[in-house]
């Protein structure tokens, strides 16, 4: 690597050294510290990764915010495909440009407040159930409940998500397409077989994305799941809530990196992976 | 009428050389202002708490808010000694500042035990070490039952038994702290006095108690989610709390109240003590004073975050004069059956404090497992 190179990607190198490798061992380390007197003492103890192994609960909030999480990429991959595909093959270039910018207006506002705005929708007193009355339905419960958590991880994933599948779709070889439709391709194995395989690669991300973004969500699943059951990242509040136990709430944000290096390793590795010649 | 603005590039230029003449002076100016470090739950160190005495004194009040005890030790332990100068403590935890260096003694003299509603006040728990003063109480309010006045009555709000009410499942709340809704299970058992000194058993009881409850809940929230989980009517009834959220929404007109029920309520109180290393001591001191003044505890029962009680006599009087209908509303009238110091008289009111037989530890796991259950 000449001068020039390395020169141009050391601001990145060192901002990842920095602010992400650094802090990275150092929750690694604070792991195994202890918390006397609500003060952290250096110590290299096996104790908080013992007790929080150990703990049911612990356990139950993994493989509930694994499933919530996969249930939010599932969804959100589902609804955005036709979105995405619609910007991508139906439209003009200037509707798919407005229709990018309006998908990315949404992060202009606070995730928070974009919350907190669902209460109005939402609620048993709110829009939706509003409409439900007038039809003799509801009303019905969707704050504060598992279904609320799902709306809160879509809010934050779903535009995303739309945008990273409409770029993938957007940049697929047309006449590829084309010329499976000629040789009698018909459309829905067109799709199947051709456009999805070579987008491959954009969707597989589109769902990563979703899914790492909602598996460390904290907003959600407390404010519009009503932490119930608490999620991982609510589980890592409470923890450092109680005797200031930085240390175990290390142990559980570990298991959440984890995790999701797992899932972003596996992903990688289905989305360019070379299909084998038959 | 109108005279026109007529902005020439000289009178443009003359007025930025006036401004840029003239900083140095702004700048003195609020340099000569003192900044105070506070450390405080929300709200302490607002406008409508703190401004009068800003003004007054020349002082600027920098608040770092905190939400619980241990987040509070925590904030403290690692910053250095002197970071804070004034610091909003509950009271269970003001034996643990002091045993842990991290505030001043106080001065009994400089403050009015003699005006207090209560005499508890004047020797409140953990705040005295022998005969030195290390904490300033300055006010307090009581946990009870929270809840919806269109779906509970006010008798069986008379009761903690109001929150496995059929027509509430799916709609108990709780507010996401182990202490207070833990306490209330056990006040629930019978416990009275002794809910925080369980032994093995009595504690085995207020778990398969607070389980029982699990089916009713319909949500774990903060501060906000808790405001407006009761506002828009999502949660029916509330365990945790008391009027120091209701009141707020009561006021805003919701159909809210908070009762003390026949099984007892919990009390939490406030304190004030001066940072350890604070060099600013004399000015927090007199801070403390003005809390404790009729005009402070005004103020303080006013809070626009959350109401509290008066604790002294001139403070009442002076709340009953300047706002008749708060003191009503939060019934701080003399010959009231629910003024709060007639119900601590009765011996309804429990001061909130750390288990004495289990762990925090213990207790917050348990808290962790019933939010999974």
């Amino acid at each position: 690597m000449n001068r020039f190179a390395l020169a141009f990607r050391l601001p990145v190198i060192a901002w990842q050294g920095l602010f992400f490798l650094g802090p990275l061992f150092f929750m690694i380390a604070m792991s195994f510290f202890l918390v006397k007197n609500y003060r952290m003492e250096e110590a290299f103890e096996l104790k908080n990764w013992a007790r929080m192994l150990t703990r049911g609960y612990v356990w139950d909030s993994y493989w509930y915010t694994f499933g919530m999480a996969g249930l939010a990429t599932l969804v959100a991959t589902l609804v955005a495909f036709p979105a995405a595909y619609a910007l991508a093959f139906r439209v003009s270039e200037a509707t798919r440009r407005w229709a990018i910018f309006l998908l990315i207006i949404p992060f202009f506002t606070s995730y928070l407040v974009r919350t907190f705005s669902w209460y109005v929708i939402l609620a048993e007193s709110g829009a939706i159930n509003a409409g439900l009355g007038t039809v003799g339905l509801g009303p019905y419960t969707m704050l504060n409940t598992p279904f609320g958590t799902v709306v809160g991880y879509l809010t934050l994933t779903l535009p995303l998500v739309v945008i990273l599948q409409t770029v993938a779709l957007a940049n697929i070889d047309r006449n590829l397409v084309q010329a499976a439709r000629n040789l009698g391709c018909p459309p829905e194995r067109t799709l199947f077989a051709v456009i999805v395989p070579l987008a491959k690669a954009g969707l597989i991300i589109a769902a990563l994305f979703c899914f790492i973004l909602s598996f460390g969500d904290f907003v959600a699943p407390y404010y519009m799941g009503g932490s119930k059951p608490p999620t991982l990242p609510i589980l890592i509040i409470d923890t450092t809530k109680s005797g200031q136990q930085w240390p175990r709430a290390a142990v559980v944000a570990v298991m959440m990196m984890l995790t999701l290096f797992s899932i972003a390793a596996a992903s990688i590795w289905l989305a360019y992976r070379k299909r084998s010649s038959a | 009428m109108s005279e026109q603005l007529n902005l020439t590039r000289r009178k443009v230029l003359l007025a930025t050389g006036a401004t840029a003449l003239s900083a140095p002076f702004v700048s003195r100016a609020w340099a000569s202002t003192t900044e105070i470090n506070m450390l405080a739950w929300y709200g302490h160190g607002e406008p409508d708490i703190v401004g009068a005495f800003e003004e007054a004194n020349n002082v600027k009040f920098k608040p770092k808010y905190y939400a619980g005890g241990d987040n509070m030790l925590a904030l403290i332990a690692q910053s250095p000694p002197g970071t804070y100068d004034v610091i909003l403590s509950d009271a269970e935890f003001v034996q643990q500042l002091n045993a842990a260096g991290y505030i001043e003694a106080l001065d009994a003299n400089d403050y009015p035990f003699d005006d207090m509603l209560h005499d508890d006040f004047t020797k409140f728990p953990g705040h005295w070490d022998g005969d030195t003063l290390f904490s300033m109480m300055v006010r307090f309010g009581h946990l009870g039952v929270s809840y919806n006045t269109t779906a509970i009555s006010a008798e069986e709000a008379m009761s903690y038994k109001c929150f496995w009410k059929p027509e509430v499942k799916g709609k108990v709340g709780h507010f996401d702290w182990h202490l207070p809704s833990l306490g209330m299970m056990s006040l629930h058992n019978g416990n009275g006095a002794g809910l925080w000194d369980l032994d093995d058993a009595e504690w085995e009881a207020v778990q398969k108690t607070t389980m029982s409850l699990r089916p009713q809940v319909g949500g774990y929230f903060d501060y906000g989610g808790t405001f407006n989980s009761l506002k828009n009517g999502e949660m029916l009834a509330m365990c945790g709390i008391g009027d120091w959220i209701t009141g707020v929404l009561e006021k805003d007109g919701a159909p809210v109240a908070s009762v003390i029920p026949k099984e007892g309520g919990i009390q939490w109180t406030e304190s004030y003590c001066i940072g350890k290393g604070s060099s600013k001591a004399d000015i927090v001191k007199s801070f403390i004073q003005y809390m404790l003044s009729p005009e402070g505890q005004v103020k303080s029962a006013q809070m626009a975050a959350y109401p509290g009680n008066c604790i002294t006599k001139g403070g009442r009087a002076a709340l009953v004069a300047a706002d008749s209908a708060e003191a009503e509303r939060s019934n701080q009238t003399d010959g009231n059956p629910m003024d709060p110091i007639a119900l601590i008289n009765e011996g309804r009111i429990h001061y909130r404090n750390i288990p004495v037989n289990q762990t925090l530890e213990d207790w917050n796991d348990f808290w962790s497992e019933y939010k999974n259950a």
